[in-house]
């Protein structure tokens, strides 16, 4: 099969799209001629010009409200807002407007619109350009949350993403952008709700969310060689989230461990371990662990960001503890 | 209240109808509040009727209006029914948000009615969001917003107008400068009174017109959606009206503005200086006025009926529409 990177897949899903759907317009700031920070658009002005192709001012808040007018009138926004961190300005037309639009009009206005950009930290990109914010977004009602990890799942959910009625946070891990991985040449599309099994295994499951499944699937090499058999899930969607996938992986192995580079507090971690001790209790060994990024803005310095995010090094070593237990 | 086109009588007489059946509606739904019945908030628009009919005239269907906290006015004048209205007030499964929006979020998209807000100013983004996915389109329609003055101090004023004047978008932005956000007087937080003069900084046209004139009003509109359509861009509107009752039902109206000012404000009814206008000039006579009351009246009192009469929802359906496809939640 052949192979592209993750923003290559992406890329691909949005032009054949756009060529399927006039109704599909882009906004964001240099995702015109320039084409986007990440190369998000490059080619598809010259092919759908300015009214699908259309740089805005630097106006979060205005132009994700506008798009959730647009929306509303029928077409198909997406916003590619380039940094997650950028649309905290836009977080009341978020939550107030796009996400209960649908249940405020009883269901006679539909929503379709998404809001794509990066996330991430390990780029020495410092504070205000290394934010993930999932945690937040899933706990808004109305909002579906996707988190891609290989250039597989960025195409098949991105497209997944564009036909949804629902408003859809997409979220690009900016230690992803560029992994080249298979995708094949005829049309998918992934279902919102089903995790990947990244790495099957037996002894002990991890749960890990966008650039911590690489580091989990390192990490499990690591033990391999030291004769255990480690299973890596990928939810994919945070909201809605595969907790059946997390189960029975849980009923097998008995273990498990979550691994996010946010903050463990109210996180995803914690949802997926309150749900796995709620209904997989019995089929536990030990308690759930989490292992989190620091709950500190994210530094600058490459010594001062390694500190505060979790690795392959920490995650083998959190599974050893667990393993021991 | 010179035209250069004149209304037909027809439309005159059509103008007159929404303004009356606005205020009995309102006036139904301030005795209903008083009895209980309306479970949450209800912001009157009593006294600023022509500013919803003057610019609702000027519209169809397909012409979309996103409104405020206090839009029952523009949700009558856009084409929902008083009955649906009340029920939706009273939390009934009849009413125009079938029991999930209330006062506050009234949406009939049937009619183009958009929705009202619990929120100041998201309705102006909106509006420039409509009106951007009617040229992308290519449809004539227009995107309405009402907003009040407190709005044209929030960011949202200006980041939608501002797009909507850069991409010569079919927006109209109508701003019902009724002086006062909430209990804030307008001329308290901000060192420019006036909201039409802040086009210029858009590089749009913007006036000013007396918002307790229908005709003016009309005649903005007329000029404002004739552009839109045209493919010319948006204008922003300042209607400078006033609401005579409180912000709120059930709230104290003191403290923040004098009697004096309330009651001359009364003295310019923009129903009963409508009303005396075409006698005056012989649009319409007293026997067509006092049917027109009289059918508003019949109807308000039918409206009102059917309310109390409708079912509440059913508790079952709490938890449908959150999202559009149900599965996998």
């Amino acid at each position: 099969m052949r192979e592209l990177t993750y923003t290559a897949a992406a890329r691909e899903a949005l032009t054949e799209e756009m060529a399927r759907d006039s109704t599909i317009f882009v906004v964001g700031e240099g995702i015109g001629p320039r084409g986007g920070n990440f190369g998000t658009t490059l080619g598809l002005y010259e092919l759908y010009g300015p009214m699908r192709l259309r740089d805005t001012p630097i106006a979060e808040r205005g132009f994700i409200g506008m798009c959730t007018g647009a929306a509303m009138a029928g077409a198909r926004p997406i916003v590619d807002f380039m940094m997650v961190d950028f649309i905290l300005d836009a977080m009341g037309e978020i939550i107030n407007q796009t996400a209960k639009m649908q249940y405020m009009s009883s269901g006679r206005i539909k929503m379709p619109i998404v809001l794509r950009g990066s996330i991430g930290i390990g780029k020495a990109a410092a504070t205000h350009h290394s934010g993930a914010y999932y945690s937040i977004f899933a706990n808004v009602p109305g909002l579906r949350v996707v988190v891609p990890t290989t250039p597989y799942d960025a195409k098949g959910l991105f497209k997944t993403a564009i036909r949804s009625d629902d408003p859809v946070i997409f979220l690009e891990h900016k230690l992803l952008l560029n992994n080249k991985g298979p995708v094949p040449e005829e049309e998918y599309l992934i279902p919102f709700g089903q995790a990947a099994i990244s790495r099957e295994g037996k002894d002990v499951t991890v749960v890990a969310i966008a650039a911590m499944v690489q580091e989990a699937l390192a990490a499990s090499d690591a033990l391999a060689k030291e004769g255990v058999s480690v299973e890596v899930i990928d939810p994919r969607t945070i909201s809605p989230l595969d907790i059946d996938t997390i189960l029975a992986s849980v009923h097998k192995t008995g273990l498990l461990l979550v691994v996010d580079e946010t903050p463990a507090m109210c996180g995803v971690g914690a949802e997926i371990a309150a749900q796995v001790v709620d209904r997989g209790f019995d089929d536990l060994d030990a308690p759930v662990r989490r292992l989190n990024g620091s709950a500190v803005p994210v530094p600058y310095s490459p010594t001062l960001e390694g500190a505060m995010l979790p690795g392959a090094g920490s995650i083998a070593a959190a599974l050893r503890e667990l393993l021991a237990e | 209240m010179s035209m250069e086109k004149k209304p037909t009588s027809d439309q005159l007489l059509s103008l007159y109808r929404v303004m009356l059946t606005i205020r009995r509606s309102e006036e139904q739904l301030a005795k209903m509040f008083a009895a209980g019945l309306v479970h949450g908030a209800c912001h009157t628009y009593v006294g600023e009727e022509a500013v919803a009919t003057g610019v609702c005239a000027h519209l169809r269907a397909g012409d979309m209006v996103f409104s405020t906290h206090r839009g029952h006015g523009h949700a009558l004048a856009k084409g929902v029914s008083p009955g649906a209205l009340m029920a939706e007030l009273l939390g009934r499964e009849t009413g125009v948000s079938r029991g999930r929006g209330g006062s506050m979020h009234l949406f009939s998209p049937e009619v183009g009615m958009m929705g009202t807000s619990g929120i100041v100013a998201p309705c102006i983004l909106q509006a420039t969001g409509a009106a951007y996915a009617f040229k992308l389109k290519g449809l004539d329609n227009v995107g309405v917003a009402f907003f009040g003055d407190g709005a044209s101090n929030n960011g949202a004023f200006h980041e939608g107008i501002n797009m909507a004047g850069a991409w010569k978008l079919p927006a109209i932005f109508v701003c019902e400068n009724n002086l006062y956000a909430t209990e804030i007087a307008y001329s308290s937080v901000t060192a420019n009174p006036e909201v039409a003069t802040r086009a210029a900084s858009f590089g749009i046209p913007g006036v000013a017109v007396d918002g307790n004139d229908v005709l003016a009003v009309y005649k903005a509109a007329e000029e404002a959606v004739r552009r839109a359509r045209a493919g010319e861009g948006p204008t922003l509107i300042e209607c400078k009206t006033y609401r005579t009752r409180a912000h709120a039902e059930g709230m104290r109206d003191a403290g923040y503005r004098s009697q004096d000012e309330i009651n001359a404000w009364k003295q310019r009814d923009p129903i009963a200086t409508f009303r005396k206008h075409l006698l005056e000039d012989e649009d319409a006579g007293e026997p067509e006025l006092q049917k027109i009351e009289s059918d508003v009246e019949s109807g308000t009192v039918a409206a009102a009926k059917f309310a109390q009469a409708s079912p509440y929802p059913d508790p079952a359906t709490a938890l449908t529409h959150v999202f559009a496809e149900e599965t996998n939640r």
